[in-house]
């Protein structure tokens, strides 16, 4: 007889309303007929809200739900929060695009709740099926979303690539879950570091599942050599998913890898720490080196966000080592906000400045901005800044962080790597930057309330919060495990 | 705590911020006018304030350290916002704002034509609000009590010097439409980053080694003999990479005389009086620890005597007058470079409050002349005489197609058109060319002096690189000044409106007298500096008797020579350069800058396009995509399907061997259309990452 | 350990003795009067050679993923439903909520047309 606990549906009330508030959208959108165009958007937006306000309630909870196979800690509210606050603005760029380019259909909505709801449960996953399942109810509507331009070739191409490498990419997850479970007997991840810790038969099952894991959830985040898909798929995809899904699939992926690598294999990970240093390093050269020869704005921003990836995994890399984890922590989180933030925002000029059938991507579209558009140019060369990783913006705080754990962790050549990277990066970021001001052009921008205060709201935060850098970094770092 | 002088500290940056704040927001209604007064008053006050912690500092020798925010702090790393106020900061504060409160005066008479010349009167604006942006970043750099902070005002200066360099970046140099500033901008950055990295490397290091990058914890008493001699050369010799950089040394000095790109009163503010020394500053700050190390010091100093000729030899053979004036700048910072680099400190910090002055004088006085040349070849409204001969019409002008008012072969016989000017350039010639009583030959000479002491070889580089100072400047003035008009333009030429004339005066005065803040037997400025720096690090030099005769013999020497190569007959315009004729190939290696920038073009960044567009289009496209597509999968899959058809296929069934070539073709560039194998491609990427992965896991 | 393979490698050789045992027998006493068609290439009646990218309507895609759908939540009913006694209350009410989502999506279908052939 399995005892049933009210108190779990509580702890858990903010994915629940969310997936349950997807459910009911998806009757309004087959039941109500000839909606108005904003009650759709209206409605995501209520829901969003009120989960990110549910969410919030929760902050200061330490406890698990259903026997464990969930957390609820301070860690789960701040990924909460942090997605939730994103899908928002995602939703807020997307509107006029939607209209515009005559995708406005309801599903768009739904799937994106599904979704999130799968970011969310991804945060607070504490057993290795829950990961799992939540990585499949995250990546499934971004399958489709990408695909959403439906007549398009090059966004049904999109979506078929991205479903059949994330398929493949899934079973590698689910065999690394099996061998874990075959060397510890386990797939909580709490016993799973007992078991760890206690030794187990073969150790080699224990590496080769990690590994595995590894591959499966850096898939999600575009770490290389599992990238290939990132450029063609944030080419092809309508701009707002991609927008969504840049930010969105990443945190999700590095939520999860945050909270299985550290929960459960410390006692592993000076053998996992060689393997993270390398992929976090191919990551970085990959993504800056190919990204110098890009001449479309999506396919130049997919390398760039792998290229970010690749800054966060470095991070990782000394996950394991003692009062270590936590500034891992917190240094990944808060450069996942950083790039959300700045990314958003770029992304959102990106979609002003397209027009139909693919037009107005190219990097040339963007000469002359700076004349005709000051604010707009302006806004947007705060962002390279701050991918680059130039004071004053918030960019430059979080490589700096990063590149402390990465040092206090003891991996120079990994650092210098970072930095000779970055340096590379100021070259395409600066191209932009030089098209943009210095270059003739007349460049078609469609303004609308939203993607304008969406742009705006995200530079000024870029500057703004780079002189608040240190209680934000502290507030990430509160961000701790249930465990610890 | 009572409030003491010292609290005032923060205004430093806050006063220019506010000033382009307030440009920002109501600069449009008030005019030029309201424009050039507001941005001046705000550099003004920054330097009163800079007087008022001179004041403070007379009672306090020792300084203070200004709190201001909490910056940074993560467990053991602490970083804030503390501004440091001591006699070598100040030092720093008192130049950058009072040279730069002149030429903000300057340049609100100067940029009154420029931006008309240039036809866009609304970047008038967008001018001093830079402008007073760089006087914060400056402040910033100077006053930084830690290497992050100092770091972000290196950033922060960079950052003006870009957007100043290309302030007319729709422009080439001579006025035509092109991308030559732009150009000269990215340039300049690109080499800053360059050295940014090596900064950023010494910084890493310094934390790694001494666990912090506030001055007191690294620069304090005794803190560097914990650390290992090798660490320290290590530092050092990054922030070399970071001082070439900033500091225009060589390998990396290439973007200066590019940047001449930009309106005349930044070549003055930025790259001749102010951001150029930061690197010279950053070695005098960090003057503890480049005297640990010996070998340090020998790299700093080689760097820059060696700069310090290089440069001169391409100042000879130059025939813009702004371009002279940079490669001299060039060469004058190697001077300095070597100073601090012998452990003059002190020698090199008076050369640069020297050399800011005549050299922003220079600048100022060659903005001048350009703008009288420039004014006499095609007046604008209301400088009378001409009012027919409208902008639009030069065009068509009679006898130039492109005129360059910046070249001294247009030039000539200046001397009694524009006679203000003519004399206080003369002034800063002869300060510059090291001719006694002028504030330059105190300062070159105790470089020299303590060059003579220190090494031989250093001593008589930099005697070279001085004689042929002089010998450049007298090129100059003569080209410029004397002898008779060589264009109609520079018959024409106009006097400059006061509001120009009066800093050139001002720092006329000052290169006339500067010398006397160091001035030999007293030392006012060796004290002052020791302060700070301490008495380990700081010696007054003996006013050596040999090496001034020696200098100055030789400087009236090259002028001499000058004389008689330009000035004792009259030189047409179009006339290849005497100096040609005497040097042959060795001239046009100098007029050429020796080809750095072409050899830099071909070993560096031609390759690295190259491997770019390589690893992009061959690595990423044509192989990835197109060869192991077609040859590899397509191709394999083709010759099974080819396989499984003819031999197979086709021996089971007969009689449909037509249809089935055209439905193998068919079927493959179907199989293109829907690139179908891309995926495969990339899955057998992630699968050869598993496999990578998996087998170091196991194997290891 | 292995023996509880035993079963498995039985049937193994069971059935591949009698594929073989079928064919061998009807070769040797079945009549042989070969024409075009039949020496053709058997693949359940579809032409063996064409295009590759023939279009096939949608709609049997749909059907396909419905059918898989409805397949899989039986899948799950039939455990569930053998160990009904033992998850009591809570099972049949986790069963209900698990079976929302499914319903909902088949209204969805329903409403958009999905069932219709024509």
């Amino acid at each position: 007889m399995i005892e049933f606990n009210p108190l779990d549906l509580l702890n858990t009330l903010p994915i629940l309303v969310l997936v349950s508030w997807a459910c009911a959208l998806l009757m309004v959108n087959v039941f109500v007929p000839r909606q108005g165009k904003g009650l759709m958007v209206l409605l995501t937006a209520l829901g969003l809200a009120v989960t990110l306000i549910l969410s919030i309630f929760q902050a200061g909870t330490q406890t698990e739900a259903f026997k464990g196979m969930l957390a609820i800690d301070d860690f789960t509210v701040y990924m909460n929060v942090f997605i939730l606050a994103s899908s928002l603005v995602a939703l807020a760029i997307s509107h006029d695009y939607m209209q515009r380019m005559g995708l406005a259909r309801g599903e768009y909505y739904v799937l994106m709740l599904f979704s999130v709801a799968g970011m969310m449960l991804m945060a607070s996953a504490a057993d290795l099926i829950v990961v799992f399942l939540a990585l499949e109810l995250l990546s499934i509507p971004l399958y489709v979303l990408s695909a959403f331009a439906r007549p398009q070739v090059e966004s049904e191409e999109a979506g078929l690539k991205y479903f059949l490498l994330g398929a493949f990419a899934s079973g590698f997850l689910v065999y690394g879950i099996a061998l874990v479970y075959g060397a510890t007997g386990q797939t909580n991840l709490i016993q799973i570091f007992a078991a760890a810790e206690a030794g187990v038969e073969t150790p080699a099952f224990l590496l080769v599942g990690a590994g595995l894991i590894l591959v499966g959830l850096g898939f999600k985040v575009a770490a290389a050599p599992f990238h290939m898909w990132t450029p063609d798929v944030y080419q092809g995809a309508p701009t707002t998913v991609t927008a969504f899904m840049a930010v969105g699939a990443k945190a999700g992926g590095f939520a999860a890898l945050l909270r299985v690598f550290i929960a459960a294999f410390p006692a592993i990970s000076v053998d996992l720490a060689p393997v993270l240093a390398a992929v976090a390093a191919a990551t970085l050269v990959i993504g800056n080196v190919v990204a110098v020869a890009q001449s479309n704005i999506k396919r130049l921003f997919a390398y760039s966000s792998i290229s970010h990836a690749g800054f966060i995994l470095m991070a990782f890399v000394a996950f394991g080592q003692d009062g270590l984890f936590e500034d891992t922590i917190a240094s990944v989180l808060f450069y996942l906000v950083t790039f959300a933030i700045a990314s958003f925002g770029s992304w959102a000029i990106v979609i002003m400045l397209e027009r139909k059938e693919g037009r107005g991507l190219d990097l040339q579209d963007y000469a002359g901005l700076g004349r005709k558009y000051p604010a707009l140019a302006l806004a947007m060369a705060v962002f390279m800044f701050s991918f680059t990783g130039v004071p004053p913006t918030l960019g430059f705080a979080a490589k700096l962080f990063v590149f402390r754990v990465v040092i206090e962790g003891g991996y120079y050549w990994l650092a210098i790597v970072g930095v000779v990277t970055s340096v590379v990066s100021a070259y395409y970021y600066l191209r932009l930057i030089i098209i943009m001001y210095m270059q003739d052009g007349d460049p078609q921008v469609r303004g609308e309330t939203w993607l304008n205060l969406a742009t705006a709201a995200t530079a000024v935060a870029t500057v703004l919060l780079f002189f608040f850098s240190t209680p934000l970094f502290e507030w990430a770092a509160e961000a701790g495990f249930l465990w610890f | 705590m009572q409030f003491e002088l010292f609290d005032l500290a923060p205004l430093l940056v806050i006063l220019p911020v506010i000033g382009l704040l307030v440009n920002i927001l109501i600069g449009d209604r008030v005019g030029e006018r309201g424009i050039g007064w507001i941005a001046s008053l705000a550099a003004g006050l920054t330097f009163v304030v800079s007087l008022l912690l001179f004041f403070a500092l007379q009672g306090h020798h020792e300084g203070a350290t200004v709190p201001f925010l909490e910056w940074i702090r993560i467990g053991e790393f602490n970083v804030g916002w503390n501004f440091r106020v001591d006699t070598l900061s100040n030092t720093m504060m008192l130049v950058v704002s009072g040279v730069g409160t002149l030429i903000h005066i300057y340049a609100a008479g100067y940029m009154h034509y420029d931006v008309r010349y240039k036809g866009d009167p609304h970047s008038y604006k967008r001018f001093f609000i830079y402008l007073n942006l760089f006087i914060a970043a400056m402040m910033i750099l100077v006053s930084a009590d830690n290497y992050l902070m100092l770091f972000v005002g290196w950033e922060g200066v960079g950052l003006c010097s870009f957007l100043l360099i290309g302030f007319w970046f729709t422009k080439n140099p001579d006025g035509t439409d092109g991308h030559s500033n732009s150009n000269a901008a990215k340039k300049a950055f690109i080499a800053n980053r360059v050295g940014d990295f090596g900064f950023l490397m010494g910084m890493f290091t310094m934390f790694w080694a001494f666990g912090s990058l506030n001055f007191g914890d690294v620069l304090g008493h005794g803190a560097v003999e914990h650390v290992s001699e090798g660490t320290i050369l290590a530092i050092t010799l990054f922030f070399l990479l970071g001082v070439a950089g900033k500091s225009a040394q060589i390998p990396l000095y290439v973007w200066l005389p590019d940047a001449m790109a930009g309106p005349t009163p930044v070549s003055a503010l930025i790259h001749a009086a102010t951001m150029v020394t930061a690197g010279v500053y950053l070695v005098a700050r960090s003057a503890p620890l480049f005297h640990a190390s010996h070998t340090a010091e020998l790299f700093v100093m080689f760097t820059g005597a060696g700069t310090a000729l290089f440069a001169a030899t391409i100042a000879v053979a130059q025939n813009d007058i702004k371009k002279v004036l940079a490669y001299s700048t060039v060469s004058q910072l190697g001077f300095m470079v070597a100073a601090v680099g012998m452990g003059a400190f002190v020698a090199g910090m008076f050369h640069l409050v020297t050399h800011a002055f005549f050299k922003a004088l220079l600048f100022l006085g060659s903005g001048s002349v350009i703008l009288a040349v420039e004014r006499g070849h095609h007046p604008l409204e209301g400088d009378g005489g001409h009012d027919d001969h409208h902008e639009d019409e030069h065009h068509d002008d009679d006898h130039h197609e492109v005129f360059d008012p910046q070249d001294m072969r247009n030039m000539g016989g200046l001397r009694k058109i524009i006679p203000t000017t003519y004399r206080v350039y003369l002034i800063g010639s002869l300060a510059l060319a090291g001719i006694p009583i002028f504030a330059g030959f105190f300062s070159k000479d105790e470089i020299l002096a303590d060059a003579f002491l220190e090494s031989q070889p250093v001593y008589w580089i930099l005697t070279v690189a001085a004689f042929l100072t002089a010998f450049y400047m007298g090129r100059q003035v003569l080209m410029v000044f004397f002898g008779k008009p060589r264009t109609h333009a520079a018959e024409e030429a106009k006097e400059s409106p006061p509001s120009m004339t009066i800093p050139l005066m001002i720092l006329a005065f000052l290169s006339i007298f500067g010398g006397l803040i160091n001035i030999p037997v007293i030392h006012p400025l060796t004290d002052w500096i020791e302060h700070t720096l301490g008495h380990d690090l700081v010696h007054a030099t003996k006013f050596n008797w040999q090496v001034a005769i020696v200098s100055t013999l030789l400087a009236l020497i090259a002028i001499g020579i000058s004389w008689l190569i330009y000035g004792r007959k009259e030189i047409d315009a179009s006339q290849p350069d005497p100096l040609q004729r005497a040097l042959g190939p060795i001239f046009i290696g100098m007029r050429n800058k020796w080809y750095v920038d072409e050899i830099y073009g071909f070993l560096i960044i031609r390759p690295y396009e190259r491997l770019s567009s390589f690893l992009a289009h061959q690595v990423d496209w044509t192989f990835w995509h197109d060869w192991f597509h077609d040859s590899g999968i397509a191709a394999g899959f083709r010759g099974l399907a080819n396989f499984l058809a003819n031999p197979v296929d086709l021996g089971v069934i007969d009689g449909i061997a037509n249809g089935l070539a055209r439905a193998t073709k068919g079927s493959a560039s179907a199989l293109r259309l829907l690139q179908t194998g891309f995926v495969r491609n990339y899955a057998l990427m992630v699968f050869l990452g598993v496999v990578a992965i998996l087998s170091f896991l196991i194997f290891r | 350990m292995l023996t509880g393979y035993i079963p498995i490698a039985i049937l193994l050789i069971l059935s591949v003795g009698l594929g073989v045992l079928v064919i061998v027998l009807g070769g040797l006493f079945g009549p042989k009067r070969p024409s075009k068609r039949k020496s053709a290439a058997y693949e359940s009646g579809m032409q063996p050679i064409g295009p590759g990218t023939r279009r096939l309507p949608v709609r049997f895609y749909m059907v396909a993923v419905l059918f898989i759908l409805f397949d899989i939540e039986v899948l799950f009913f039939l455990p569930w439903a053998v160990a009904f006694r033992d998850l009591g209350l809570y099972g049949l009410i986790a069963m209900i909520v698990f079976n929302i989502p499914i319903i909902v999506g088949f209204i969805y279908e329903w409403k958009k047309g999905a069932l219709e052939w024509e």
